[in-house]
């Protein structure tokens, strides 16, 4: 049966009440802790925090709390409240080669000055369900984590760069104002800046497919990961009346950097090109993918044959955001009956129609 | 200014939220957009959509509108198919009123300020009101031209054969043009618009309108306008001209033989009445003393399901 | 309909100077020079990799070319440096004064919608808007490109090569235009087929005193059809004349080489 959907504020009223029950569940249960889903769901909170474009563990967590788990639910509540946020300054650029660096390794040398740290990772791990996991206090043998050295950790690309094999940075040459798609619309062609802004927030399973296809020949060539490193950076802002930069606090990201072979053109020789990925927290998958996306979408740029969607920077970038995405998709719930009525009469018309052009060639 | 966003458990209620839930310098920058459109009229101007508490897709496009627009002395009406009790419209409605405190009213001739989702009301408006329409793709050319960089310079260069070839193709197929809703219209003699999903029934009102509209998309970051007494034309060909749809049925109700019909299914052995969609047009003709062939039986039939929904 | 041979001056149709474009670090086509003159069909030959393709691409405003100039003179655009114009007034060329012909029908057809709208594409993009009027137009060009008038309201998809192509040209001429371009026209259509649209687009070409810049690999076709002929060899052109004198008399080694591969096959 095909009724309206019409519905007082009580229905509504009630819903939200039906749904506060389940999201609590089973009362004998304790209750989820939004501190426990802060530190133990380390994996839902940074995705929640790239994808909603805010830092801050506390918000996300109970993001992720109130949303009952669903990560797309959760970027929205963590977006809606980002908008009402007041912005009193903008950082400076953080500097992630004086990262204090938990995790770092290059898959481009086998040995690089700093050396391969493996850091907190699931790589190697072997993926068995740990039944021992089921309690609820689990014994931990402490790890064997390296002193906090100074040392450094000077950037793979950067010593690359140095033989001049690779594409001189866009910032030496670029002196625009960095584009924030936050508060401007996103046109195309989009700038390089609003591309990766648009990746950083997008949905990981979209661009992690599409980093996926740039292997599979829709995209050109075999990167590599010259750099990823993961770790604490300072967040600067530079106040007018002290002159001097100031430190408000100190941030987890993850950074790749992939090369890719250039075979080059009449305006460029052959080089190393690059693509780039970031993240909030601890988000590898998305960064590796976002730097091979963003690799992709330079295509046009370098001039190199464009195979399909994945150098499209209309296509890529108008449908990575999962916060739209799921609103439109899901506006089809809407009541839509009064379109539906005028296709309804139009089909009955056109059939109508049709019906009577036979009948008549029967006739003839 | 109080800008705090920690609004507490009560949600929208209580200190924290601007009125109207945006931020003033927000406000500025959708009216800016707005005086744009309207100087433009048809013409798409691009908008920093913001993340409001509903999805995109619900209507945050003609949100941010009405509330870059709604003061305190306003009078707020929002429908969705035309009715006043659509989950979506009472749930818009509730927004404002919690944000704004204004008053709302489901009566199309009291409102101030109007918005809505698929349905122009049946009554004409006034200069001193305001329609706010609900927009998911403002391209008409979209289904041509997935490009919106190609969508912009055929815009800016008038070059709208593309959208004749698929009216052609129509009356070529179908003998008429198939197109029964979110038919496209030139404004002004210049820019070709999507006029939202109105049936097409709708269109012949946008035209010499006495109320300012204009026209939300939150996902597509895009805010159009027709200013009053301008000049809308559905596209058609000459010698096939735009008609609109009619119904052998008049309003079950309250009789009514010119408005939009909803068709309503009683039973599973198809048993159908037709009714206004425009609630407050069917409500007030009702009020006058008109009345239709299933007045009583159909408004049993329709308090019946009201009464079901409401219980669960 | 011969307007093209209406011009105030004695100035060519269309001027190439000194076109260069390079493709990475390969040269597309080098130092190309040429004139054009209205009612003129000239044809630029090569293998595949000569650079015609690109050349054509350049000439016709596709793509902008890495130096060098396209000057097109006609009443309505003055002397106009393609490359340099707005692109508005580009666009305009394209749909009306130009024709594009391209060697897959696919390409340069609507395959969505059916002939009768294909052909009246043109019309409609100038402000067209009589159905009717369309619709003859659009049945008396399937009559002149010698497609059944009945299949108006079908779908090209539902066509052979043959009638697609001759469908592809009837979408451009609708409009009357001074110059056409055409890439491999008859590529991939049967002998006989191609015999038949040759004649055909020798008849149009002669009753609408078209231009033509014609590229193809096949000197059959440009014997059948050219004024002119350009030959074309690693970017470069090589030999250009009047297409007998050429293939009669060929002078550079490499048009030796092309027309007597020919004999040979």
């Amino acid at each position: 049966m095909y009724v309206a959907v019409k519905g007082g504020e009580r229905a509504i009223a009630n819903a939200h009440a039906l749904l506060a029950e389940e999201r609590r569940g089973d009362t004998e249960i304790p209750e989820l802790s939004v501190a426990q889903i802060r530190s133990q769901m380390r994996g839902a909170v940074d995705r929640v925090m790239v994808e909603g474009s805010l830092y801050d563990r506390d918000l996300a967590a109970l993001a992720i709390k109130q949303a009952q788990g669903d990560l797309i639910e959760a970027v929205f509540l963590l977006r809606a409240f980002r908008t009402t946020l007041p912005r009193f300054a903008s950082t400076l650029p953080v500097d992630t080669m004086a990262m204090d660096v938990r995790r770092r390794i290059s898959s481009t040398f086998k040995d690089v000055p700093g050396g391969q740290i493996l850091g907190p990772t699931y790589d190697y791990t072997h993926r068995l369900l740990d039944f021992s996991l089921t309690g609820d206090a689990t014994q931990i043998s402490p790890a064997r984590e390296g002193e906090p050295s100074a040392q450094k950790f000077p950037s793979v690309v950067s010593m690359m760069a140095a033989e001049g094999l690779f594409e001189q940075d866009e910032v030496e040459t670029d002196s625009r104002a960095v584009g924030d798609l936050t508060r401007e619309p996103l046109t195309f062609p989009a700038r390089r800046d609003v591309r990766l802004q648009n990746l950083a927030r997008g949905d990981e399973g979209f661009v992690l497919a599409l980093g996926y296809a740039s292997q599979r020949g829709y995209g050109d060539g075999h990167p590599f990961a010259a750099e990823i490193r993961m770790g604490g950076v300072e967040v600067e802002i530079l106040p007018e009346e002290l002159g001097f930069p100031v430190c408000i606090g100190e941030i987890i990201l993850t950074e790749c950097q992939m090369v890719a072979k250039f075979d080059g053109s009449a305006e460029r020789p052959a080089q190393f090109t690059r693509g780039y990925g970031l993240t909030f927290g601890f988000q590898e998958r998305k960064a590796m993918s976002m730097s091979m996306v963003d690799r992709a979408l330079r295509s046009e740029e370098l001039g190199e044959e464009i195979k399909g969607p994945l150098q499209d920077q209309e296509f890529v970038l108008s449908h990575s955001d999962n916060v739209e995405s799921s609103g439109f998709v899901e506006h089809l719930k809407l009541p839509h009956y009064v379109d539906f009525q005028a296709e309804m009469e139009m089909v009955r018309s056109l059939r109508a129609s049709r019906t009577h052009k036979e009948e008549g060639k029967e006739n003839e | 200014m109080n800008n705090t966003p920690w609004g507490g458990p009560e949600g929208f209620t209580g200190s924290g939220y601007n009125f109207a839930y945006l931020d003033e310098q927000t406000k500025r920058m959708l009216r800016r957009t707005i005086l744009k459109a309207v100087a433009v009229p048809g013409y798409q101007v691009p908008f920093a959509s913001r993340e409001m508490p509903m999805p995109y897709g619900w209507g945050t496009g003609g949100i941010q509108v009405t509330a870059s627009l709604i003061g305190p002395k306003d009078v707020l009406k929002v429908i969705d198919q035309g009715s006043d009790d659509t989950t979506n419209a009472v749930s818009i409605r509730s927004f404002f009123a919690r944000t704004t405190g204004v008053q709302t009213t489901e009566r199309t001739c009291d409102a101030t300020l109007i918005q809505t989702r698929h349905r122009i009301p049946e009554q004409p408006l006034r200069e001193d009101q305001i329609m706010v329409y609900q927009v998911p793709i403002p391209e008409p050319l979209r289904w041509v031209e997935p490009r919106e960089s190609e969508t912009r310079k055929m815009h800016a260069l008038q070059e709208y054969g593309a959208m004749h070839v698929k009216l052609y193709e129509d009356i070529a197929q179908h003998g008429e043009i198939a197109t029964s809703f979110d038919y496209p219209v030139r404004v002004g003699g210049r820019y070709v618009a999507s006029p939202s999903p109105l049936p097409k029934f709708d269109n012949p009102k946008m035209s010499g309108c006495p109320a300012l509209q204009l026209f939300g998309a939150g996902r597509e970051q895009r805010i159009y306008a027709i200013p009053p007494y301008t000049e809308v034309r559905s596209l058609d060909f000459e010698d096939y001209p735009f008609t609109v749809q009619s119904w052998k049925q008049s309003c079950a109700l309250c009789g009514a033989e010119d408005s939009y019909l909803d068709e309503v299914i009683m039973d599973d052995a198809g048993k159908r009445m037709f009714v206004c969609s425009d609630t407050d047009y069917c409500r007030q003709r009702r009020e006058q003393g008109y009345s239709g062939p299933m007045n009583g039986e159909g408004r049993d039939f329709l308090d019946r399901i009201q009464a079901t929904e409401d219980s669960e | 309909m011969n307007s093209a041979m209406i011009l105030e001056e004695d100035r060519p149709l269309l001027e190439v100077r000194g076109l260069n474009k390079y493709y990475g670090w390969h040269p597309g086509c080098l130092d190309v020079d040429f004139e054009l003159w209205p009612g003129e069909v000239l044809c630029i030959v090569g293998e595949s990799g000569s650079g015609k393709s690109t050349l054509l691409n350049c000439i016709s405003g596709q793509t902008a070319p890495t130096s060098g100039q396209v000057v097109y003179r006609a009443p309505g655009y003055g002397e106009l440096d393609v490359h340099q114009s707005r692109e508005s007034v580009r666009r305009r060329l394209m749909r009306t004064d130009w024709g594009i012909v391209r060697q897959n029908p696919r390409d340069g057809l609507r395959m969505g919608v059916s002939a009768g709208a294909n052909i009246g594409e043109r019309l409609m993009a100038v402000g067209d808007r009589r159905y009717g009027r369309i619709r003859e137009k659009a049945l008396t060009w399937l009559e002149r490109v010698e497609i059944d008038p009945g299949r108006v309201d079908d779908r090209p998809d539902t066509f052979s090569g043959g009638m697609q192509q001759r469908l592809q040209i009837a979408r451009n001429l609708v409009s009357e235009p001074r110059l056409i371009f055409m890439d491999e026209p008859t590529g991939g259509l049967d002998v006989s087929v191609q015999a038949r649209l040759l004649d055909l687009l020798r008849a149009l070409v002669a009753q609408m005193g078209l231009a033509v810049v014609l590229v193809t690999h096949d000197l059959a076709v440009a014997r059948l059809l050219a004024h002119r002929l350009m030959v074309m060899h690693r970017g470069r052109v090589v030999e250009t004349g009047l297409t007998d004198q050429v293939l009669d008399d060929p002078q550079h080694a490499y048009t030796q080489l092309l027309v007597s591969s020919i004999l040979q096959a």
